[in-house]
């Protein structure tokens, strides 16, 4: 039987066509890249071709490797397979892959979100016959707000906690949430301090976006002078020895993973903004529909519930494992940790 | 409604307790007086009962969401809570509706004798009308407790703080039988008021378990030890020549034993006693489970009071001839009690005296807790011949002292997702015994808690890993860990597979290095039954 135009073997997904995967998990010849986040981008592939603004992104995590940076909907030809990227909105650099052979048009969204966060370039529906998706959070419980509203809420928060003489310590991944973080709160309430993880992150994205001033905390920053500021600090900080500098402190995280009361409590922080870099049930739903897809391939999430709605709706979904990391609220912490070595 | 659901929100996002007292001390400050009354009522376990099942609030509330009910009975599962996912899931208000929290509660109440069309109608309508947090919030006032970590204690505390009444006293004055509905703030908190005492309870002093060595209590003749009996702990009232039957749980329960209604012809006005009602048979205490069964049942047939009769054991006197004798001490408040039940005819009124020990070392009364589960108590109780009695729980006079839990090595066979803090983990466990051939694994328990947070994580991982077959919310695990799982008692029954019931099962370790093949037996189990 003629294998699919995409399919999903033991290292990633593969176009056979072309000889070319998307977000391999294995070390493979040729690999295109959607974003800089660890389990997208592995380490070990021969040649990477991904959009331009995450070239220093990729580098700045693996190093020297052989990188190719497109724009967005520039279409390249392998062995007579059409790729192009286009933007997921997910995080800075982040793309969509949309593979057409023959007529057949295929999109791989690797993560994405529909709303316009400031900083990642927004995401663009692709014409498609079968979507590849991910449903990190692809169920009706998962609702996000405008993100005006949540910053809203972030900035009375860190202005509270000032009033009150606390420094406010938000964690947020290195690389996505802290830049968005950055982008989108009000720097005019006090200065905002950053880890070394999130600040060396900075230090390469400010080549491609503009950000507000940080300062980086290192082991000669005084503990008065970061009183009632704002920290932001990767996740895997929390409950460490270097949090200890910033007493009397109050912790937040921005996560959809917030949505859950449970999630907040189990992990002892003080207070959780539902905020996310991903899809909500609602956007997933839309997303799939603007595609004009019949069939919708789930990965990573509440794939099995997702996909048998989907079936229900008349679409013809099914579901895939990848090694994408199940980024769910428990291994967020260790998800994290691994991103700040890599 | 905003006031109440702002002051659970605070109250559920810290884990500080002065942040929670402060918290709520500002809203009863602040609140309407129904409003605070209906607060104290709800955080004081005396919420209405719930006008409609949760089935159909599911259903409405996938209707109200558009998707099927599978779906929303998978999200409640993940979510783990059945009013939070309601709220989740419900599109977002588009109306706001200012009504305060005693006016939900009166509709509430109205609601339980309305038709299923009208409380369909009432749902719908409310949930679509409130914002994310206040519909989370009047759900629950719908499907169960807040577990926001305020005890009837830290409550009575910020009342306290708030209007500069005495703790000891307000606790005395949230006691016994008062309706939220009809009651005010005024009435409830801030007057004195005579004829509401009549039927009232005083708050139970509870006792922790020891700490360390029972010698570290220093001289054992300061010391009395009683047995702990294993029943319904209960306050017996007699004033004005009615007799009124409270348990722990502050419900009034005279109906419930009207053998104690002979109570009155030998126990004078103004008295009340501090015991434990046990199912007494042929001279000797019954299992809890023929109490229990006794309890359930909701008439009771004659039948059923000449096969489970009960008895009162009188642990204490707290009040005598009208008199709180509370801060008296327990040499002299037994003095008084045992004088009272010495007089009595024990073999026709069902009054018995607790008797307390004392002994002259340690070791012997190590000795007698050694014989605990012969004379079918749970241990020792210790207190100090000079203590008073306090309210609620405290550390210092008096102590338990029970006889070690049984044990036995049993195999996870099944896990379900859990609720509040460990929903989307799976943290509620089934286990298994092996039968006598150890072929096959009998279900005999299933236990929630035990585990660290970072040993519930680990076998959530294992568990999602090696999941058999899924039952809904329930997945078969391949046997392959074992774990120490402790119990308080043991009983024959017919209702379990495996022919036995435990008590208060738990986890104790997870033997990591046991392999399932070491794990017991159902005989072993049935083996620890007296």
């Amino acid at each position: 039987m003629k294998k699919p135009l995409l399919h999903f073997n033991a290292k990633g997904i593969y176009c056979q066509q072309a000889d070319v995967y998307l977000d391999p998990w294995k070390p493979v010849k040729k690999a295109i890249i959607t974003h800089g986040h660890a389990d997208h981008s592995r380490w070990g592939h021969l040649q990477y071709i991904t959009h331009h603004t995450n070239v220093p992104i990729i580098k700045h995590r693996l190093g020297d490797i052989q990188v190719a940076g497109v724009n967005w909907g520039e279409t390249f030809m392998v062995n007579g397979v059409k790729f192009s990227l286009h933007p997921a909105g997910h995080i800075i650099g982040s793309s969509q892959v949309r593979v057409e052979y023959k007529g057949e048009v295929w999109v791989f969204t690797g993560d994405y979100k529909l709303e316009d966060d400031g900083i990642a370039t927004p995401y663009e529906p692709v014409k498609c016959h079968s979507f590849i998706t991910e449903c990190t959070f692809g169920l009706p419980a998962f609702k996000w707000q405008p993100q005006k509203e949540v910053f809203q809420e972030i900035n009375q928060w860190w202005q509270e906690n000032r009033e009150e003489g606390n420094t406010s310590v938000l964690f947020a991944y290195s690389l996505g949430k802290a830049q968005r973080l950055l982008k989108n709160i009000d720097a005019s309430i006090g200065e905002i301090y950053t880890h070394a993880a999130i600040e060396n992150m900075n230090d390469v994205v400010r080549n491609i976006a503009s950000l507000p001033q940080t300062k980086r905390i290192t082991k000669d920053t005084k503990k008065e002078e970061i009183k009632g500021n704002l920290v932001l600090a990767p996740p895997s900080a929390h409950g460490s020895p270097w949090i200890r500098k910033m007493v009397p402190y109050v912790t937040a995280s921005a996560s959809g993973w917030m949505t859950f009361r449970g999630a907040r409590r189990r992990r002892a922080i003080d207070k959780g903004f539902v905020l996310s870099d991903h899809c909500d049930w609602s956007s997933l739903l839309s997303a799939i529909k603007a595609t004009g897809a019949e069939k919708i391939i789930c990965t990573h999430g509440y794939t099995d519930i997702f996909s048998r709605f989907l079936n229900e709706q008349g679409f013809d979904a099914r579901t895939e494992q990848t090694q994408f990391e199940e980024e769910t609220a428990e291994e967020l912490k260790s998800g994290a940790s691994k991103l700040e070595r890599l | 409604m905003k006031a109440f659901a702002q002051l659970i929100k605070t109250l559920d996002s810290t884990n500080k307790t002065t942040v929670k007292v402060k918290a709520l001390a500002n809203y009863f400050k602040e609140a309407e007086d129904k409003d605070k009354v209906w607060t104290i009522a709800i955080l004081s376990h005396r919420r209405p009962t719930r006008p409609v099942n949760t089935k159909l609030m599911r259903q409405w509330a996938a209707e109200l969401a558009q998707i099927p009910l599978w779906l929303f009975e998978e999200s409640y599962h993940i979510v783990g809570d059945l009013a939070e996912t309601i709220a989740l899931v419900i599109p977002a208000a588009q109306e706001k509706s200012e009504k305060g929290l005693h006016q939900f509660l009166t509709e509430m109440i109205a609601l339980k004798k309305q038709s299923e069309q009208e409380k369909e109608a009432y749902l719908k309508e409310n949930w679509l009308s409130l914002d994310y947090y206040e519909r989370f919030v009047f759900t629950k006032l719908f499907t169960g407790s807040f577990r926001i970590g305020v005890s009837q204690k830290l409550m009575t505390r910020a009342l306290a703080k708030a209007t500069d009444i005495d703790e000891d006293i307000l606790a005395y004055k949230l006691m016994g039988n008062w309706d939220p509905s009809t009651t005010s703030f005024r009435r409830l908190i801030l007057e004195e008021n005579k004829s509401d005492y009549l039927s009232k309870p005083y708050p139970f002093y509870l006792a922790y378990a020891i700490e360390n060595e029972p010698q570290d209590l220093g001289d054992i003749k300061h010391w009395a030890a009683e047995h702990k009996w294993d029943g319904i702990r209960a306050q017996i009232i007699v004033r004005e020549n009615e007799l009124f039957v409270w348990s722990r749980g502050e419900e009034l329960v005279t109906d419930k034993f009207p053998e104690f209604e002979e109570f009155t012809s030998v126990i004078p006005d103004g008295t009340v006693i501090d015991g434990e009602i046990l199912a007494y048979n042929n001279n000797e205490i019954a299992s809890f489970k023929d109490l229990q069964t006794r309890i359930g049942r909701k008439t009771l047939s004659k039948k059923l009071l000449e096969k489970t009769p009960v008895i009162l054991k009188a642990y204490d006197l707290l009040e005598w001839g009208g008199i709180d004798i509370r801060e008296q001490s327990y040499q002299k408040r037994r003095d008084l009690l045992e004088r009272l039940i010495n007089q009595t005819d024990s073999t026709n009124i069902p009054l018995q005296l607790s008797n307390n020990m004392r002994f002259e070392s340690w070791q012997a009364a190590a000795k007698e807790r050694e014989r605990s589960r012969t004379v079918k108590s749970e241990g020792l109780m210790l207190k100090r011949w000079d203590s008073p009695y306090l309210v609620g729980r405290k550390k210092g006079d008096w102590w338990k002292w029970k006889v070690d839990p049984f044990t036995i090595d049993a195999v996870l066979t099944y896990a379900m997702r859990g609720h509040g803090r460990r929903s989307n983990l799976f943290t509620d466990y089934t286990f298994g015994l092996w039968d006598k051939e150890k072929k096959e694994l009998v279900t005999f328990a299933k236990a929630y808690s035990g585990l660290t947070d970072a040993e519930f994580k680990k076998v959530d991982a294992w568990i999602k890993k090696n999941t058999l077959e899924r039952f809904g919310p329930v997945r078969s695990v391949k046997p392959y860990h074992v774990f120490e799982i402790a119990f308080e008692g043991i009983a024959q029954s017919n209702r379990h597979k495996s022919g036995v019931a435990t008590r208060f099962p738990r986890i104790l370790r997870w033997r990591q290095d046991k392999k399932i093949e070491e794990a017991n037996t159902l005989e072993d189990l049935k083996n620890l039954i007296i």
